[in-house]
């Protein structure tokens, strides 16, 4: 949505994104039941109902272009070995009022249609429904099971049951003998997946294909076995109906459906899903990505980031980044006991400048007791009140004590035409009221330099981690070969470093101010 | 609040803040000792100690600053009254154990110190000389050997309270503000520890309260850096 995002060719326009404000992807993301999204030679892919599917470059801006045969409807993929495998389903769905229909597989080496290599093989019937049955064999979904290597696919939709059956992974042809597990009922375009013990199993509430009256929802059941009992946080199995709110309608976006995971590593976990319809383009269904945040051990759909202003607070040292310059005490009254102040820390009370002049409290030691005249508030400190002291150049950045100055304030603002991320694009951040902007340099630390150009070391990919937290990592490192992330390599000193997951010296958490 | 009141008021703050001056400053009869917390450095090479902390140290006899708050520790003042020349050589000579110098109309001593633990708390070497313990400047030299050229480490420093640090002569690390001590706090950006000796200074600047610092190199992935020696022998110990 280029219109509502902002050019980094006038940086002096680049301004607040409205909070309340919220985008999808950026090109044509137009597409209804979309497959997982899946890595292929450097572009992304996702594929949907009808035939062919989605490509971009960055996972940000989405153009039509992925090429599907077969038709039908819900796709899913995966990539096992040196192979793209894909499902999808004809038939049933009760389009025309049928439920008879058929699960397919087949295989390519590639998913980019220009090349040589590109070319759906081994066509398949895996699963099937007879139309009286209680099942309708759509909608399917992949699972590598990363314990064991099994492979596993869930199908149906609301004319019965869920069912999983098992798969080949060598050739993606059903596994001789195997016979369907029902596992859930009244959901639909279901998926599954593994993590810390738990099988999970993602599906599709309410009512699909009414654009913006759709209902479509996401929940989840899980369970310790592959094949159930899948049931949801109030003990509900998934069979009588139970299912855990994951995400649902919001912002301008209604009927969201058909999960997807993407994970992307080191503790990043996107989900790809569709909204049945995009209120800001014309209620077409479209494509998003968005953050997979597990609490408690369920999944919680996260929203993007959408910037605005903030505290940028490390989660090692809960300090805040900031500039590195003097800081301007305010006026405010004067508290404590005075003199020398307590052993270690040198009280405020009596506080004269280290030059010393005199020292004698002004406070006085009546903290407690009420004030005999009026209480006035105390304004905050203001920009214009500090930053003319401020140098001209740039100026170096560190961690400190949050205390709402000027130099402690900035403004994330997403940019537009500079290209984006899995979900989302680049961000600028600057110095609320300035075009002071945070930077990388050439030996990998971060610095502010005077004015937001929207170079590419200004601009900041911003991810959000599956516990909440937040990774900041700049799109360009100059003279580096890998990616960086803003990273506290002190407890007041950041820096760019590689992202360590396991650790809080690269997690942020962005605070209103 | 009535004039009664206020004048009050000032008088009971004067008269506590004199009761801490009084109390700080006195000297009193107690002989006083570095023990536990230094011992005298020894000729032989020291490692840094099992989280790489540098505990081997030639201090300088505590500067008279006689700041009564660190409110204003700002990065200004830290950098004006840090980089200020107290005494010759201050940036260039590698002091030796027992050598003196002097500031204003003092005449102050180096120590050549083993810390016991990870920090090195200033407060108790200037307590255990019967020197003065707040507003201060403290002055710290060590010297530490490499055994090969190592590039991308950082030097990683707590302090309390303000200070700065130069490693060959370059000034490495800042601490501005009213700072507690925090192994790790600030850190360099990544510098390069030359194979053979590298000298580290610092400054320490504290008002009231306990003088303390600890520092230690550590990897591009913070981990410390062990496999160093510290080494004053050229400092006549």
């Amino acid at each position: 949505m280029k219109r509502r995002l902002f050019s980094t060719a006038i940086p002096v326009l680049l301004a607040l994104l409205p909070l309340s404000e919220a985008w999808a992807l950026d090109g044509e993301p137009y597409i209804h039941d979309p497959s997982t999204i899946i890595e292929c030679d450097g572009k992304f892919y996702t594929f949907g109902t009808g035939g062919g599917g989605l490509i971009s470059d960055d996972g940000w801006t989405w153009h039509s272009g992925a090429v599907r045969p077969g038709g039908g409807v819900a796709p899913d993929v995966i990539r096992i070995g040196d192979r793209y495998y894909m499902s999808y389903a004809t038939g049933g769905g009760g389009l025309a009022g049928g439920h008879a229909s058929k699960v397919h597989t087949m295989w390519t080496k590639t998913l980019d249609p220009k090349s040589p290599e590109f070319g759906f093989k081994d066509d398949t019937i895996v699963a099937s429904s007879d139309g009286v049955e209680d099942c309708d064999a759509i909608d399917p979904a992949f699972l590598l099971d990363p314990t064991d290597g099994r492979l596993w696919l869930s199908y149906g939709t609301y004319f019965g049951f869920i069912r999983i059956v098992e798969l080949d992974p060598k050739t993606c042809k059903r596994v001789e003998g195997n016979q369907p597990v029902n596992v859930a009922i009244d959901c639909e375009a279901t998926d599954l997946l593994y993590r810390d013990g738990w099988y999970y199993l993602l599906g599709t509430h309410g009512t699909c294909c009414d654009g913006a009256n759709s209902t479509y929802n996401l929940r989840v059941g899980r369970s310790r076995k592959v094949a159930g009992p899948y049931v949801d946080n109030m003990g509900q199995d998934m069979l009588e109906g139970g299912g855990k709110l994951v995400a649902a309608a919001s912002g301008r976006y209604v009927g969201l459906g058909h999960f997807g995971l993407l994970d992307l590593g080191n503790g990043v976990q996107k989900f790809s899903c569709h909204y049945e319809a995009d209120l800001d383009r014309g209620g077409r269904s479209v494509l998003d990505i968005r953050p997979l945040l597990w609490k408690d051990g369920w999944p919680v759909g996260g929203d993007n980031f959408k910037g605005g202003t903030f505290e940028i607070q490390s989660a090692r040292s809960g300090y805040a980044l900031e500039l590195a310059v003097d800081f301007v005490r305010m006026p405010g009254r004067r508290g404590g006991f005075g003199g020398f102040g307590g052993p270690g820390r040198g009280g405020p009370a009596g506080a004269n400048a280290p030059n010393g002049t005199n020292g004698l409290p002004s406070g006085g030691l009546g903290v407690n007791r009420a004030p005999a005249g009026p209480v006035t508030p105390i304004p905050l400190q203001e920009l214009a009140q500090v930053s003319s002291n401020w140098p001209a150049g740039n100026i170096g950045v560190r961690l400190g004590d949050y205390m709402m100055r000027p130099h402690q304030k900035w403004v994330i603002t997403a940019v537009t035409n500079a290209g984006g991320y899995p979900g989302s694009p680049y961000f600028t951040i600057t110095i609320e009221g300035t075009e002071r902007a945070l930077a990388a340099t050439a030996d990998a630390e971060v610095v502010a330099v005077p004015a937001a150009t929207g170079a590419p070391e200004q601009l900041w990919r911003i991810d959000q981690l599956t516990d909440g937290a937040y990774r900041i990592m700049p799109k360009t490192v100059p003279n580096s070969r890998g990616p960086l992330a803003l990273t506290a390599v002190g407890a007041s000193t950041p820096t760019l470093a590689e992202f360590d997951p396991n650790s809080d010296k690269a997690r942020w958490n962005f605070t209103p101010p | 609040m009535s004039k009664l009141r206020r004048w009050i008021t000032l008088c009971c703050g004067t008269t506590i803040a004199l009761a801490f001056q009084v109390r700080c400053y006195a000297s009193d009869d107690t002989p006083r000792t570095w023990v536990p917390y230094f011992t005298p450095a020894t000729s032989l090479p020291k490692a840094p100690d099992s989280e790489g902390f540098l505990q081997r140290w030639l201090l300088l006899e505590p500067i008279d600053k006689p700041n009564r708050s660190n409110a204003g520790f700002t990065d200004s003042y830290v950098r004006a009254h840090l980089t200020t020349n107290y005494f010759t050589g201050q940036f260039t000579v590698l002091p030796r154990n027992g050598d003196k110098v002097t500031v204003g109309n003092e005449e102050l001593v180096w120590h050549a110190v083993d810390s016991a633990n990870y920090d090195v708390k200033l407060f108790r070497f200037a307590y255990g000389l019967n020197k003065r313990t707040y507003g201060v400047l403290f002055w710290a030299v060590t010297v530490v050997a490499s055994p090969r050229e190592l590039k991308g480490v950082r030097l990683a420093v707590g302090s309390n309270s303000a200070s700065m640090w130069w490693l060959n002569g370059e000034e490495a690390v800042d601490l501005f503000g009213d700072r507690r001590m925090v192994a790790d706090d600030c850190v360099s950006k990544r510098v390069t520890l030359k194979q053979g000796k590298n000298v580290i200074r610092g400054a320490v600047i504290n008002g009231p309260g306990l003088s303390d610092f600890c520092v230690r190199f550590i990897d591009e992935k913070g981990e410390p850096i062990k496999d160093l020696t510290l080494e004053l022998n050229n400092s006549g110990i």
